[in-house]
């Protein structure tokens, strides 16, 4: 495949990335023009823009590139165009660990404990997804994987909902697990940012292991690819990205299946040429989703999980046929 | 271009496979600077020897040594510097660029920077090498089998190692390529690099080969000088057949006969 020239590509997304994030900040209930931005203290939409808008902005951003990130690191690592953490059942275990803090209350109490049980969550889901699918890591046995996951820890969900408490336990885990960056402030994008950007730290390490893994596993530890490294760097780098986006957003699927998907053919399908700009591409779709659910004339807002789940499901059943047929 | 005399060893060596015995007590030496063939039947252990001697799989017994380092705890960015390997059936999982994926073997000495001039220069050097240089901007996935084996030996060539472990290289590879691969080893081996190969054509084992190593059952049954190494009972005994060594016009050929 012909690469695209990397500067355009990077810059392409970017420009995107600062249209949309206008959009964003000015769309909304109240429309909040450009001039109000500049008027802190006397336009009464102020708040609403630094207050709401603005994190929000910020957390579809994070969000966006973390779930591109490690759907590009994970499909490069896996040689499978169809993985992603909320495929491979990571994100639903990242949850699990989200839903028993909440059960629990002890999120209510200790907030900070939300985010580390969704990384150890999601951390034993990457790990648990290494050692179900073996070494001989076939496209098969890492779907198989991940829908054995995927069952477990929705079970465990469940198992949380129907010995809730109370139905305010209940419906806080419902409304959390949906998926949404609606009413986010500045404490949620604290909570996750720093761990976000450990996570794609670490997985825009992997680049070069990536490419190797081109000639399988055998073929990258010829090259002198040390395979143990990058798994764990992968594992903690999914981890932390992933289970970081989880808990503050609930479970929002597909954006690292479809992202690395649209770039690949721009990048020459090089997994490593592909994380840098899979960030970007994140945020854009994830930016784009949560605009246009904004301006869904419905009374309550549409749930960004469930919009990017009707947009992202079909597409994944559209790759899967179009790998069938080995054009994928 | 000449390079120091090095040497890949292999002593006592044995290997178990999911309690199978693969190989058993093989002593071989190598010596940089020639081309030594492999042969043997199906499941004579040639893979796993290669797969040993690259540092690749640890033996169950014995030792493997590059020099002076054991393998394969020698680290593996300068093991890889120093052997290439070509895997029999090589993956390919994405449909990247031919030169792409040869700039692949360059990943043992590139940084966070990337590829250096110098190591586009390496590419360049490898595609022309294994007569790939116009199949550098095809997508792999759309290659023949016979270019895909190309670029992936200029993709081995492209570390420019002192040793190459190619698992049959030949195969898929129609008459006149398979001769441009003899030519290419033979030069190889005259830079001085050291070149083993797994072969299952007799007569082009002769052809290409310096050595002859005799591999059945996991144990060295033949090896010597490729001019007189195959006997007709050494390949009855390897390989069950009855097979004449015939005078040809560039060397011995291998008529076969008949199953035993």
């Amino acid at each position: 495949m012909k690469a695209l020239n990397r500067p355009l590509l990077y810059g392409g997304l970017a420009v995107a990335l600062v249209v949309l994030s206008i959009l964003s900040l000015s769309i909304g209930r109240v429309w909040v023009p450009f001039e109000a931005w500049f008027d802190p203290g006397s336009d009464p939409r102020w708040p609403i823009l630094l207050e709401l808008r603005a994190p929000r902005t910020m957390l579809a951003l994070l969000i966006g590139g973390a779930l591109g990130l490690s759907g590009a690191a994970l499909q490069g690592y896996t040689r499978n165009p169809l993985a992603d953490p909320g495929v491979l059942g990571v994100s639903a275990m990242a949850a699990l660990g989200a839903v028993l803090t909440l059960y629990y209350g002890v999120a209510a109490l200790a907030p900070w404990t939300l985010p580390v049980a969704a990384v150890a969550g999601a951390l034993l889901g990457v790990v648990a997804l290494m050692l179900l699918s073996g070494s001989a890591s076939s496209m098969v046995s890492f779907l198989l994987a991940g829908a054995i996951l995927s069952v477990v820890a929705s079970a465990g969900v469940s198992l949380a909902l129907s010995l809730a408490p109370n139905p305010w336990a209940v419906a806080e885990i419902v409304d959390w697990l949906m998926g949404s960056i609606e009413d986010r402030g500045w404490p949620e994008v604290r909570m996750a940012a720093p761990l976000i950007v450990l996570g794609c730290g670490l997985l825009l390490t992997t680049g070069r292991a990536l490419d190797a893994l081109t000639l399988g596993e055998t073929g990258a530890r010829s090259l002198g690819v040390s395979l143990k490294r990058t798994r764990w760097v992968l594992a903690a780098g999914v981890a932390l990205a992933a289970g970081a986006c989880v808990a503050v957003t609930g479970v929002i699927g597909f954006v690292g299946l479809v992202t690395p998907h649209l770039l690949r053919p721009l990048v020459g399908a090089r997994p490593g040429a592909l994380l840098g700009p899979s960030i970007l591409g994140g945020a854009v779709i994830v930016l784009a989703a949560d605009i246009l659910v904004r301006l869904a004339p419905s009374a309550a807002e549409v749930k960004l999980g469930v919009a990017m789940a009707a947009f992202g499901a079909p597409f994944f059943l559209m790759l899967l046929l179009r790998l069938r047929k080995g054009t994928a | 271009m000449t390079r120091p005399v090095s040497l890949l060893t292999c002593v006592a060596l044995g290997m178990s496979l999911g309690g199978r015995p693969v190989l058993r007590d093989v002593h071989l030496s190598f010596e940089s600077g020639t081309v030594t063939a492999v042969l043997g039947p199906n499941g004579a252990g040639k893979s796993t020897l290669l797969n040993c001697l690259a540092g690749l799989i640890r033996p169950s017994s014995g030792a493997v040594r590059l020099d002076d380092s054991p393998l394969p705890d020698m680290p593996a960015r300068a093991r890889a510097r120093r052997i290439a390997v070509l895997p029999q059936t090589p993956e390919i999982a994405w449909p990247v660029e031919a030169r792409a994926l040869v700039g692949l073997g360059r990943t043992p000495f590139i940084g966070a920077r990337g590829l250096t001039t110098e190591d586009e220069a390496a590419v360049d050097r490898a595609l022309a090498a294994a007569g790939a240089t116009d199949l550098a901007h095809r997508s792999v996935d759309i290659l023949s089998g016979g270019e895909r084996a190309r670029v992936l030996i200029a993709r081995a060539l492209a570390g420019e190692p002192d040793w190459l472990l190619a698992d049959e290289p030949m195969t898929g590879l129609d008459p006149a390529h398979q001769l441009d691969a003899v030519s290419l080893f033979r030069a190889m081996a005259e830079g001085g690099v050291g070149v083993i190969l797994t072969l299952h054509d007799l007569s082009l084992a002769l052809r290409v080969a310096d050595r002859i190593v005799v591999l059945a059952d996991g144990g060295v049954i033949g090896d010597g000088p490729a001019a007189t190494a195959l006997t007709p009972d050494l390949i009855a005994t390897a390989y069950g057949i009855r097979a004449e060594v015939k005078a040809g016009l560039h060397g011995p050929v291998i008529e076969v006969l008949a199953r035993l």
